[in-house]
């Protein structure tokens, strides 16, 4: 955007004789006569002009570029490693389900299972495949695709042993859940991490205010000014067009700059705190209730041998239970939505509410002896007052309000990067403009010593 | 699986008095000692004494007394809560299939619930876990636990038991490839793997024998895992746990030699005289009508032996 301007310029300036050949002496030399002085100062007032116009066509273009960066790049790349950290919690919850349905498991479940899998995997090679990944990205990304077929074979195991009715199975889906648990599900993290510090990068980078830019456009205009009223006093002519229309084009430029980087400042904002913010802390709460959910399934296959389950239970729960003022909780989640999250999300707050209670419920069976009771209450096939019910009403309306805040970003953020590249455009034309008025209203009163 | 019970059984019995208990052969084909030869190694017969001096197989003479304060307690509550764990391998485990808790463990809760109500089915199956089962029996929340639990001098300051119903020892358990004899030979420059806070991790931590590493996890199955991942060598557990591994994966097998032998009772609260007494008269009455056989062939024999007789205290 910024090359056909320079070239431009270069070439005209070059027209002028002496301002570019750069000996001080020559400078002086030629300033020392009234047309010299004119020439200097011209080739002075161009230079600043199109400095001017470059440094703001660049600023407003790198914005313009991390804008739309943000929008089709890192947005879409930190909900990714999102989806990546979220199908593995749930392969492992499912995996877990699956286990203690064991004979009775329904088809959707294995599905959801293999979904989980098919879909991290896939996220990780088209993540892999990306060059512009982040250094940071790049280590999770490798090792998470070496782990994936593992935790995999340990499932198989798992539910062959099961099947088998050897209690091995129980030990070998603890330890594939520990796997995940443990190693996978931090890279995951650290790829979130990652993912989610790129986009708060190009965020800041797209909203950043061109303050060089503008500075530049002041003291332009100023100058062009200030040679107005020095050439007014000189000559005593009101207007020289040349030089009013390089100020007009200048002034309309800084005037747009500021209004465009403002306005695209704003709506980003609003991207952040409508969109992006609000999903990531219900990306937060729906990964912790599947965590959460998982404690609570390997705690009926751990069958009372452990109690480090109903320990990550409520290290889990009870953060996303607390007062909606507390960040993390549920409540605050909730409370951050858009409009149109705010029934989705609503509802997946009556669903958590639901799927505590039958916790409760269903670990007081535990405690009084009755695990299949204990059982039956957390999930069975087909049944729709169980906890797995609950929890998955509350995992799906989740979802549904992560789409609605997935759509208040793209409606917030979408056009930023197409005005800011109108903007940019409309700058290196105002500055060949402004740069042309200098040239002729000079050219003007150089004619006048012929 | 019983951690607190090993640490104790540990103290108590490394210096007890060598018992005789069956050593278990690497046996058939299936990993099976079955018909291995014994080589009982001294005094048949005689009670493991501990060193504070406490007798191991005291308990309550066997008497069937209805008119018991604990007896009357079941009889109006209609069921008997009976302590036990879902994990132990023919012991006491959850079969997936028919989502029933089974096993050689189990077998006596129903025997001891038909005798006490009339009704073998007449129980409540609870699972404690570990580290709470003498708070659950001194706080009357089971009436007993019957778990793979071992007699200990320890232990028995805290609870009552009832008679010995096993003998049980300590023991190797190798992958097959492995053509260790000996504990000397299975374990020097080997990753040994025991559970967390048991006797064999004590036993370890007494005499290293040379390992090169000591893995420790929260239950001896996980030992299996590991060791079918090929992260160790050989893992130390009770002798009864042991064999559930090898019944669970016929590519390991049990190393011959045992160590630290002692008893498995029920445990019981020690103001329930009468129930102790109870569950005396049915272990006695098992041994003599041939249930305690019965329930070891079909349980234990597979693995174990054909022969109980080291087993049968």
């Amino acid at each position: 955007m910024a090359t056909p301007v320079v070239t431009e310029s270069q070439g005209t300036v070059a027209t002028v004789p002496g301002a570019r050949r750069g000996a001080s002496a020559r400078l002086r030399q030629a300033a020392s006569t009234p047309p010299g002085r004119l020439r200097v100062a011209g080739a002075a007032l161009a230079a600043l002009v199109v400095l001017f116009g470059a440094v703001a066509v660049e600023q407003v273009s790198t914005r313009a570029t991390a804008a739309g960066r943000v929008v089709s790049g890192s947005e879409p790349l930190s909900q990714d490693a999102a989806e990546i950290y979220r199908s593995l919690a749930d392969a492992d919850t499912t995996a877990a389900a699956g286990f203690l349905l064991a004979a009775d498991e329904p088809a959707a479940v294995r599905q959801r299972y293999e979904d989980d899998l098919a879909t991290a995997s896939r996220l990780l090679s088209e993540a892999a495949a990306r060059t512009g990944s982040s250094p940071g990205a790049q280590r999770p990304i490798t090792e998470l695709n070496r782990q994936l077929p593992r935790y995999a074979g340990l499932v198989e195991t798992a539910r062959a042993d099961n099947r088998q009715g050897l209690p091995l199975g129980g030990a070998y889906l603890r330890y594939a859940s520990a796997l995940m648990q443990d190693t996978m599900l931090p890279l995951a993290q650290s790829l979130v991490d990652a993912e989610s510090g790129r986009l708060d990068a190009d965020h800041g980078d797209a909203s950043s205010f061109p303050v060089a830019a503008l500075l530049l456009g002041l003291v332009a205009l100023g100058a062009l000014v200030r040679y107005q009223v020095v050439l007014f006093r000189r000559t005593n002519r009101v207007f020289n067009t040349g030089l009013l229309t390089a100020t007009s084009a200048v002034l309309l430029a800084v005037v747009w700059l500021t209004a465009a980087s403002a306005s695209a400042g704003a709506a980003l904002a609003t991207s952040r705190r409508d969109g992006s913010q609000p999903l990531r802390e219900l990306d937060h709460v729906r990964i912790a209730a599947l965590q959460a959910h998982a404690a609570e399934n390997l705690n009926l296959v751990a069958r009372g041998s452990t109690d480090t389950y109903t320990k990550r239970w409520s290290a889990l729960v009870d953060p996303l239970n607390a007062p909606a003022a507390q960040a993390g909780s549920f409540g605050h989640a909730v409370a951050a939505g858009r409009p149109d999250a705010e029934r989705p999300a609503a509802e997946a707050e009556r669903a958590f509410a639901d799927w505590l209670s039958r916790h409760r419920a269903a670990a007081d069976k535990d405690s009084a002896g009755d695990y299949d009771a204990a059982l039956r209450g957390t999930l069975s096939s087909g049944g729709n007052d169980t906890a797995d019910a609950a929890f998955t009403t509350m995992d799906r309306k989740l979802a549904e309000a992560a789409t609605a805040e997935q759509h208040d970003f793209e409606a917030a953020a979408g056009g930023v990067d197409g005005f800011l590249e109108v903007y940019a455009a409309a700058a290196a034309v105002l500055t060949a403009l402004a740069v042309g008025g200098v040239l002729r209203g000079i050219g003007r009163r150089l004619a006048e010593y012929r | 699986m019983t951690p607190i019970m090993r640490t104790v059984r540990a103290r108590a019995l490394v210096a007890a008095v060598v018992l005789a208990a069956g050593a278990l052969g690497a046996g058939s084909s299936q990993g099976v000692p079955a018909g291995a030869p014994r080589t009982a190694s001294t005094a048949p017969g005689l009670a493991p004494m501990a060193d504070d001096g406490c007798d191991l197989t005291a308990s309550e003479p066997p008497a069937k007394n209805p008119n018991g304060a604990r007896i009357r307690k079941i009889r109006e509550r209609g069921s008997l809560v009976v302590g036990v764990d879902q994990n132990s391998y023919n012991w006491g485990f959850r079969n997936p299939q028919t989502g029933r808790i089974e096993g050689f463990d189990i077998d006596l809760v129903h025997a001891l619930a038909k005798s006490i109500l009339g009704d073998p089915d007449k129980v409540t199956l609870k699972t404690v876990p570990t580290a709470r089962r003498i708070d659950a029996i001194k706080g009357g929340e089971v009436d007993m636990v019957v778990r793979t639990m071992s007699v200990t001098c320890d232990r028995k300051k805290d609870i009552a038991f009832s008679a010995p119903y096993f003998r049980v020892t300590q023991q190797l358990v190798v992958p097959r490839a492995a053509k260790a004899t000996g504990f000397a030979e299975a374990l020097r420059g080997k990753r040994a793997c025991v559970a967390d806070n048991s006797s064999s991790q004590a036993e370890l931590k007494r005499d290293g024998r040379g390992t090169a590493e000591v893995r420790t996890v929260e239950n001896q199955l996980d030992c299996l895992v590991l060791m079918q991942q090929g992260l160790v060598d050989a893992t130390l557990t009770d002798n009864v746990l042991a064999a559930a591994q090898v019944a669970q994966d016929p590519t390991v097998r049990l190393v011959p030699e045992t160590i630290a032998p002692g008893y498995m009772g029920v445990g019981m609260n020690q103001a329930d005289t009468d129930l102790v007494a109870w569950v005396n008269q049915v272990l006695a009455e098992r041994k003599a009508n041939g249930d305690w056989r019965a329930s070891y062939d079909r349980w234990l024999a597979p693995t174990m032996g054909a022969s109980p007789d080291g087993y049968l205290p």
